[in-house]
C-alpha cells in the first residue's frame, strides 16, 4: 500500500546520514513495529512516512514514497492526511479544540466532509474506541490513556488506510498501554487498517506486531518476522531474554508461547537477596500526609518511611498522586496536613537552597533543570563537584555539548547530577524511565543502586515494571492517593497482575529478572 | 391544526434543553447591557443592570473554567469603584457641596496648573466618584459576563469560512497562553531543585530559557499535529479566481478607508462618505465569499441561531434601547443630581429588567467536566 524506496536522509550535506538506502513496503491490515535504541532515526522514518521530514525537521531527503504506486514524496502531511494518521508522542500536545466530540470532528473539518458523515463517523468513532462517555468533556480532565484513544480516534475519523504512531505507550501505565494496544489490534483485524508504530517498551507490543523493522544506527533497516530480528536485536524484551537464555527457538514473543516452554525448564530455587539491613532510624519519615489540590484530594493520610541504603519504587496509575508526593516530601508543595521529617528537620521550612541539602529531587521532565548552552557551563553553575558527579554517572559526555544535543540518558545524567551537587541524603526521582531505552535503563538502574550503597534512600516514582524489577529493593503502590500496598519487590510485583514483570508472568514468583535465572542456569 | 400547534409546541422546546448558547447571542446581550449602562450614571439603574447581569451568569454559566472568570471581573469592578473615589479624594479639589472632612490642601508648584491635592472632601464629591466609577465598573461586569458565559473560542470559530486559517491560529493563541502560565510555574519549581545563578536580572534567565524552548516545541508539535490532520488544505484556485478575490478585496480595503474618513471628516465631499464605504463593504463582502469558496471545509454541528438566540439577542437592543432613550428624554433620571436621592422611571425599571430574560428562555449548558449519567 505505500512503499518507501531507497530513502536516505541526513540533516545537512557533511553530516552522517540517519536513514540511508531504506526500502520498505507496508501492507494493508498489518502492524509494523520500528525498534531501535534511542536517537537512531525511528521518529524520522515514521516522519518520511507521513511528510513531517523534512518540512517540521530540515534536511535533505532522497529517494520515494509511493502511495498504491503514484509518488507522494512532494505531498505535504496536509495533503496525504485521508490517507496517513498520525499520533505524535504527546497527544495532549497536538489537540487543536476543547472536547472530545469536537476533537474527533476537526480532521473532517478541514477535509470538508458532509454534515452527515461527520455525526456517523464521530458515533462509530466513539464506539470503536469506547470513549463514547467522554464525548462531552473537556480534553484537559481526561488520564493519559484516554488522551491517547481520544487522538487515536481523531485521526481515525478521517478513514486513514495507515495509522503512524510514535511511542503510544511510553507515558502510560501499564493498564491503559493494554487498553490502547488492544484498541489497535481492533483496528488491525477489523477494519483492516495498517498501523506503523515505533516504541521503546518492547515487552508491551512485540506480541502484537506482525513484522519489525530495526534500525541500528548505522542508518541501515533490516525488515522482517519478528521472532527473527529479535535473535539479534541490540534492544529486546526480557522475555526475548529469557528465551535466548535458555536457548528456545523459534523465540518466544508473548508470555503465553513462554509459558508453554518453560514447563521445560527446571531451575533451582533463587538465593534469597541479602535483605539490607535498615539503619534503624529511617533517613525520611512522613506521617498522615496530606496534600489537596482545590477540591481533588491528591494525597489522603499517607505513611512513608525512606531507609537509608535503599531504593524504593512508587507504582500506580496516572493521576494516582505520584508527583504530589514527591513533590510534597521534598517541600515545595504545601501540605494540607500531616508531616516530613528528614534528619530532625522539615524540609517545607527551610530555603530552597537549604531544602535541596536535604532532599533532592529530579523533575519529570529534566530539561526543566537546565539553561545554558554548554554542559561545563552548567557543571559550572551547578556548584563544586558537579563535573566529577556527572563523570561517575556517565563518563564521556563532552564539554562543549549543548545540553539538548544530548542522548536522553545523558541528559537525564546532567540533571541528576546538578540535583546531587548539593549532597542530599535522600533522592526523589520522577518518571526518570521516559524516553530511555533497554540500555540507558540498565546504566540508570545501576546509577541508583549504587547511591544506595552508598547511604543514600532513594524514591523513584515510574510505570516501568520491567526497570522496578531491576532497582527496586520495595514498592509502594498508590491508588486515589492512598497507599493501598507496600514492602519488599519481590513481594508485592507479583501480587498485582499488571504490575508483575515478565519474567513472572512466565516463571512465578520468585523469579523478578532474568539476571536472576542466568545466576541459577549457572550454577546447576 | 392542532398537529400544527403541537409540531410548534415540541420545537419551542427542544430549542430549550441542555446545549450551548451561539457565543455570537450572549455577547451581544452583553453589549446591550454595557451601552445602557455607559448612558446614565443613575445608581439605581445601573445596580440593577449588575444585578441582571449577575443572575444571569449564575442561571446559566456552565462549568468550564473560562465560567470561574466572573468572580475576577467582580473583584476588577470592585477595585474601579474604590479607585476612583480615591482619586477623587487626593486630586479631587474642592467640589461645590457639604463638607464632610476638611483636610488641607497641598499647594503644588504652578507647572500643574488644574490638579489640585487634597483639600475638601464634599458629599456631593464623593458621591460623583462613586457615581462615576460605578459606570465604568458596570461595563466591565457586562463585558465579564459575556466571557464567563460564552466559550471565547467558539466564538473565534464562527467566522466566516474565508477567516478560518485566522480563526483557528487565534484559538490556538488563545490556549497558548494558559500553558505558558503552567510552565512558568512548573520551570519555576525545578529551578528552585538546584543551584545557579542567584541575582535578580540573570536569575531570570533560568526561567525563561526553559520556558521558551518548552513553547517552542510545544508549538512546532502542535503544528506538525495541525498539519497532519489536514490544517490548511486547499484545492488549487484558477489564476482567474486568485485575481477577482484579490481585485474585490482591495477595492473593499481602500472603499472603506476612503468611506470612514469622508464620514467622520466633515468638509469632505459626502460623495466619499456614505456612498463609498457602503460600496468598499459590498466589494470586502464579495471578496470574502469568493475567497471562502476556494475554502473546502464542513463545521461539525456549528451553533444554530434558534429562538432562544434570538431572544437573548432581543433583551440586549431592549435593554440597550432604553438606556439611550432614557438617556435623552429623562435627563433628570437618567444623569441625576448629585445633591438628590436618585429616581428610577417605570419605563428604565421595566427596560432593564427585560435583561433578564436570558436567565429563563436561555437553555441550560452542557456538562463537561462529569462523566454524563448513562
Amino acid at each position: 500500500m505505500i512503499e518507501l524506496r531507497d530513502i536516505s536522509f541526513r540533516y545537512d550535506e557533511a553530516s552522517a546520514p540517519v536513514l540511508d538506502g531504506v526500502d520498505l513496503l507496508i501492507e494493508e491490515g498489518e502492524l509494523v513495529l520500528v525498534s531501535g535504541p534511542t536517537g537512531v532515526g525511528k521518529s524520522t522514518l515514521l516522519g518520511v512516512v507521513t511528510g513531517l521530514v523534512p518540512r517540521f525537521s530540515g534536511g535533505v531527503l532522497s529517494g520515494d514514497v509511493l502511495l498504491d504506486g503514484a509518488s507522494v514524496v512532494r505531498a505535504a502531511p496536509r495533503d496525504r492526511a485521508h490517507v496517513v494518521g498520525y499520533v505524535g508522542q504527546d497527544p495532549a500536545a497536538g489537540f487543536v479544540t476543547d472536547t472530545v466530540e469536537e476533537e474527533l470532528a476537526y480532521g473532517m473539518e478541514q477535509l470538508g466532509l458532509p454534515p452527515e458523515t461527520m455525526r456517523r463517523r464521530v458515533e462509530e468513532t466513539l464506539d470503536l474506541l469506547g470513549i463514547a462517555a467522554l464525548r462531552d468533556r473537556d480534553l484537559r480532565t481526561l488520564s493519559g490513556g484516554q488522551q491517547q484513544r481520544v487522538a487515536i480516534g481523531a485521526v481515525l475519523t478521517m478513514h486513514p488506510r495507515l495509522l503512524v504512531l510514535d511511542e503510544p505507550t511510553s507515558a502510560l501505565d501499564p493498564t491503559a498501554a493494554e487498553e490502547v494496544l488492544a484498541t489497535l489490534t481492533r483496528l488491525v483485524h477489523d477494519l483492516g487498517v495498517s498501523v506503523l508504530l515505533a516504541e521503546h517498551r518492547l515487552e508491551r507490543v512485540v506480541p502484537f506486531a506482525d513484522r519489525m523493522v530495526l534500525l541500528d544506527g548505522s542508518g541501515a533497516v533490516r525488515v522482517g518476522e519478528t521472532a527473527e530480528l529479535l535473535a539479534t536485536s541490540p534492544v529486546v524484551p526480557p522475555i526475548v531474554e529469557l528465551g535466548r537464555l535458555a536457548g528456545w527457538h523459534p523465540l518466544p514473543l508473548s508470555v503465553r508461547d513462554a509459558r508453554r516452554r518453560a514447563r521445560s525448564l527446571t531451575l533451582a530455587a533463587p538465593q534469597p537477596t541479602a535483605e539490607p539491613q535498615p539503619t534503624g532510624v529511617p533517613l525520611l519519615g512522613a506521617r498522615a500526609l496530606t496534600v489537596v489540590h482545590g477540591r481533588t484530594t491528591a494525597l489522603r493520610e499517607v505513611d512513608l518511611d525512606l531507609d537509608g541504603g535503599r531504593v524504593t519504587a512508587l507504582m500506580g496509575r496516572n493521576g494516582a498522586g505520584k508527583s504530589s508526593l514527591l513533590w510534597a516530601l521534598q517541600g515545595s508543595r504545601k501540605r494540607r496536613a500531616g508531616s516530613v521529617d528528614v534528619a530532625g528537620r522539615d524540609p517545607q521550612r527551610l530555603a530552597p537552597a537549604d531544602r535541596r541539602a536535604v532532599v533532592g529531587l529530579l523533575p519529570q521532565d529534566a530539561a526543566d533543570l537546565l539553561y545554558l548552552e554548554t554542559v561545563a557551563e552548567e557543571c559550572a553553575a551547578g556548584g563544586p563537584g558537579t563535573r566529577a558527579i556527572l563523570a561517575s554517572l556517565v563518563p564521556d559526555v563532552p564539554d562543549d555539548a549543548h545540553p539538548r544535543d544530548l542522548s536522553e540518558g545523558q541528559r537525564l545524567a546532567l540533571a541528576l547530577s546538578l540535583v546531587l551537587a548539593a549532597r542530599p541524603q535522600v533522592l526523589l526521582l520522577d518518571e526518570p524511565t521516559r524516553g530511555l531505552d533497554y540500555a540507558a535503563k540498565k546504566v540508570l538502574a545501576a546509577t541508583l543502586r549504587r547511591l544506595a550503597a552508598e547511604g543514600h534512600a532513594v524514591l523513584v516514582a515510574t510505570h516501568d515494571v520491567e526497570f522496578v524489577a531491576q532497582a527496586a529493593d520495595q514498592v509502594v503502590v498508590l491508588a486515589e492517593g492512598e497507599v493501598v500496598s507496600s514492602g519488599p519487590a519481590d513481594r508485592v510485583l507479583p501480587e498485582s497482575p499488571s504490575f508483575a514483570p515478565q519474567v513472572t508472568k512466565v516463571l512465578g514468583p520468585p523469579w523478578l529478572r532474568v539476571d536472576q535465572v542466568a545466576a541459577a542456569l549457572e550454577s546447576a | 391544526m392542532s398537529a400544527t400547534t403541537s409540531g410548534l409546541r415540541s420545537r419551542v422546546e427542544v430549542a430549550r434543553l441542555p446545549r450551548d448558547l451561539h457565543p455570537l447571542a450572549w455577547y451581544a446581550w452583553a453589549i446591550g447591557l454595557a451601552a445602557a449602562a455607559s448612558s446614565t450614571t443613575n445608581p439605581l439603574v445601573l445596580g440593577l443592570l449588575l444585578a441582571v447581569a449577575s443572575l444571569v451568569v449564575v442561571a446559566r454559566r456552565s462549568d468550564q473554567p473560562w465560567a470561574a472568570s466572573f468572580r475576577l471581573y467582580l473583584w476588577l469592578a470592585l477595585l474601579v469603584v474604590v479607585l476612583r473615589v480615591v482619586f477623587r479624594i487626593v486630586f479631587g479639589g474642592t467640589y461645590p457641596g457639604t463638607v464632610l472632612l476638611d483636610l488641607p490642601e497641598v499647594p503644588l508648584p504652578d507647572w500643574v496648573l488644574g490638579v489640585t491635592l487634597l483639600g475638601a472632601v464634599t458629599r456631593e464629591g464623593l458621591l460623583g466618584g462613586v457615581y462615576d466609577g460605578l459606570r465604568l465598573a458596570t461595563i466591565i461586569v457586562c463585558i465579564g459576563a459575556a466571557n464567563a458565559l460564552a466559550n471565547p473560542k467558539r466564538l473565534l470559530r464562527s467566522v466566516p469560512p474565508a477567516l478560518h486559517e485566522v480563526g483557528t491560529a487565534l484559538v490556538v493563541a488563545v490556549t497558548v497562553l494558559p500553558q505558558l502560565a503552567d510552565s512558568v510555574r512548573r520551570v519555576r519549581a525545578a529551578q528552585q531543585l538546584r543551584a545557579g545563578e542567584q541575582r535578580r536580572v540573570r536569575g531570570l534567565r533560568r526561567v525563561l530559557v526553559p520556558v521558551l524552548e518548552d513553547a517552542l516545541e510545544r508549538s512546532l508539535a502542535l503544528a506538525a499535529g495541525m498539519d497532519a490532520r489536514g490544517y490548511g488544505r486547499a484545492p488549487g484556485q484558477t489564476r482567474r479566481e486568485r485575481w477577482t478575490t484579490g481585485a474585490f478585496l482591495l477595492l473593499g480595503l481602500g472603499g472603506i478607508c476612503v468611506g470612514v474618513y469622508g464620514v467622520l471628516d466633515r468638509t469632505a465631499p459626502r460623495v466619499l462618505a456614505a456612498p463609498v464605504l457602503v460600496l468598499g463593504l459590498v466589494a470586502a463582502v464579495a471578496g470574502l465569499t469568493t475567497a471562502g469558496r476556494r475554502v473546502r471545509r464542513s463545521r461539525y454541528r456549528p451553533d444554530r441561531w434558534r429562538w432562544p438566540e434570538l431572544a437573548v439577542l432581543g433583551s440586549g437592543v431592549v435593554v440597550a434601547a432604553v438606556g439611550v432613550w432614557a438617556s435623552r428624554e429623562q435627563l433628570t433620571i437618567a444623569y441625576p443630581d448629585l445633591t438628590g436621592v436618585p429616581e428610577i422611571s417605570l419605563a428604565l425599571l421595566v427596560g432593564v429588567l427585560v435583561g433578564a430574560v436570558p436567565a429563563l428562555v436561555a437553555p441550560e449548558p452542557v456538562s463537561r467536566t462529569r462523566a454524563v449519567a448513562a
